[in-house]
């Protein structure tokens, strides 16, 4: 199932001399249960392709599907129930709220969207227990290590029953452990089902993704071919 | 890769047989290195007669003949280890050369030939990970060869990029053109192996 559709999308910012193409006719399709990273130099275009798939700002030209309902049939209400019960992100400073526990970070969204209290706190539990974070539940954002912090911030995106995960730069200012106990996290989401868009310009974060695509002056140029099975690197040719 | 250190080390741990040591040796590496019985033997006799194992007398050659390092070779062992390899002079980087080829040529879009590459380093990155992904915590060997390659790659793709942010940025101000200059001062040509 597509959950994702990008149609010729293009986004301009400013007017006349100031004028700014960020997205010039992308297209993409994200399936349920894949993982697509975008990549890209900075002022590429990333962060804007992830924004209006994001619904949280509109393309100036083509269309957005998200799971199979067009943004731009929907009003602002309508958009923005989708982002609170579809769609989670994940941003590179985590943007977890100081003042509240692991736990009421990730139940907020579903407590956002009319979900009672004691539902929100039992689907954030769980959401905690399979990042492995339930032990941290009671505790606030600045009793986490990074890395912690960055596994609630997962918990939020992926809590009930979401079905995009978009995520620009997920692994920040992590180190490179905690960096990939990230994107493990994400693509394990993904394998649930979940369909997934991670902006990056690190390679190796990329290199979880199930597809890769290259964004250059907000033109997507080329896109990674299904890889053949890693048996192919294990031949006596490794060696050289 | 010292086929010699390694088979030092893995002797550093006890007498062992040519066909153990092989067996070892690709576990220890993740299978990624295969190493033939012939060269196993041949580097033995070497090591051998160089006076870094020690050999059963009576033992008959063949898969039955045991080894074992002498003080000499776990001083060796020692000392290599802690030799840093040589990486004082670039080696000689065909991925660099046809960049710097591809900058020269008329009609060739040197950003594009960039990408090109890009993206297949991209694809092995992807394999490389898969490999990763399937790989158990206790597969430490394997797992870190992973890494190194991965790490090796990633290297391959941040020179890439930077390569590719310096030429749009030329491309957005050229600076004035004078012709005859060399594409590379004389002395990084010779290191970087380049015919004069």
């Amino acid at each position: 199932m597509t959950a994702l559709e990008l149609r010729d999308v293009s986004k301009v910012y400013g007017v006349g001399p100031t004028e700014v193409h960020a997205l010039r006719n992308v297209s993409l399709t994200v399936d349920a249960g894949v993982l697509v990273a975008v990549m890209g130099p900075s002022g590429s275009g990333k962060s804007t392709l992830l924004t209006i798939a994001g619904s949280l700002e509109l393309p100036t030209t083509g269309e957005v599907i998200v799971e199979g309902t067009s943004l731009a049939s929907m009003s602002r209400n309508e958009r923005a129930r989708l982002r609170r019960r579809s769609i989670g992100y994940v941003f590179q400073d985590f943007n977890l709220l100081a003042g509240l526990t692991s736990l009421e970070n990730v139940a907020l969204p579903l407590e956002l969207d009319g979900v009672g209290a004691k539902r929100a706190r039992v689907a954030g539990m769980q959401a905690l227990e399979e990042l492995g974070m339930s032990d941290r539940a009671s505790r606030f954002p600045d009793e986490l290590s990074g890395g912690e912090r960055q596994r609630v911030a997962i918990a939020r995106a992926v809590v009930g029953d979401r079905h995009l995960l978009l995520a620009d730069e997920p692994s920040g200012a992590l180190d490179s452990v905690n960096a990939e106990g990230v994107i493990r996290l994400v693509r394990a989401a993904c394998q649930r089902g979940v369909a997934g868009v991670i902006v990056t310009h690190d390679a190796q974060l990329a290199s979880w993704a199930d597809r890769v695509v290259f964004l250059r002056d907000g033109r997507i140029v080329d896109q990674t071919m299904p890889p053949p099975g890693p048996e192919s690197l294990l031949t006596p040719d490794a060696r050289s | 890769m010292s086929v010699r250190h390694a088979l030092l080390a893995l002797l550093s741990e006890g007498p062992k047989y040519g066909l153990q040591l092989r067996q070892e040796f690709e576990a220890r590496t993740g299978e990624v290195w295969p190493l033939n019985i012939g060269q196993v033997y041949t580097t033995l006799q070497r090591l051998e007669r160089d006076g870094l194992v020690e050999s059963d007398d009576e033992g008959e050659e063949g898969p039955q003949k045991g080894f074992r390092i002498t003080a000499d070779g776990a001083a060796e062992l020692a000392e290599w280890l802690r030799t840093p390899p040589d990486m004082t002079s670039p080696p000689r980087d065909e991925l660099v050369i046809k960049v710097l080829v591809a900058l020269t040529l008329p009609g060739v879009d040197v950003r594009d030939v960039v990408q090109v590459h890009r993206r297949y380093v991209v694809e092995l990155m992807q394999q490389w990970t898969r490999l990763k992904d399937d790989a158990t915590d206790d597969e430490v060997g394997f797992l870190l060869v992973v890494d190194a390659e991965l790490f090796r790659l990633d290297a391959v793709i941040r020179w890439l990029d930077a390569a590719d942010g310096r030429l749009a940025r030329l491309a957005a101000d050229p600076p004035p053109v004078v012709t005859g200059s060399p594409l590379l001062p004389p002395r990084l040509r010779r290191r970087m192996g380049a015919r004069p």
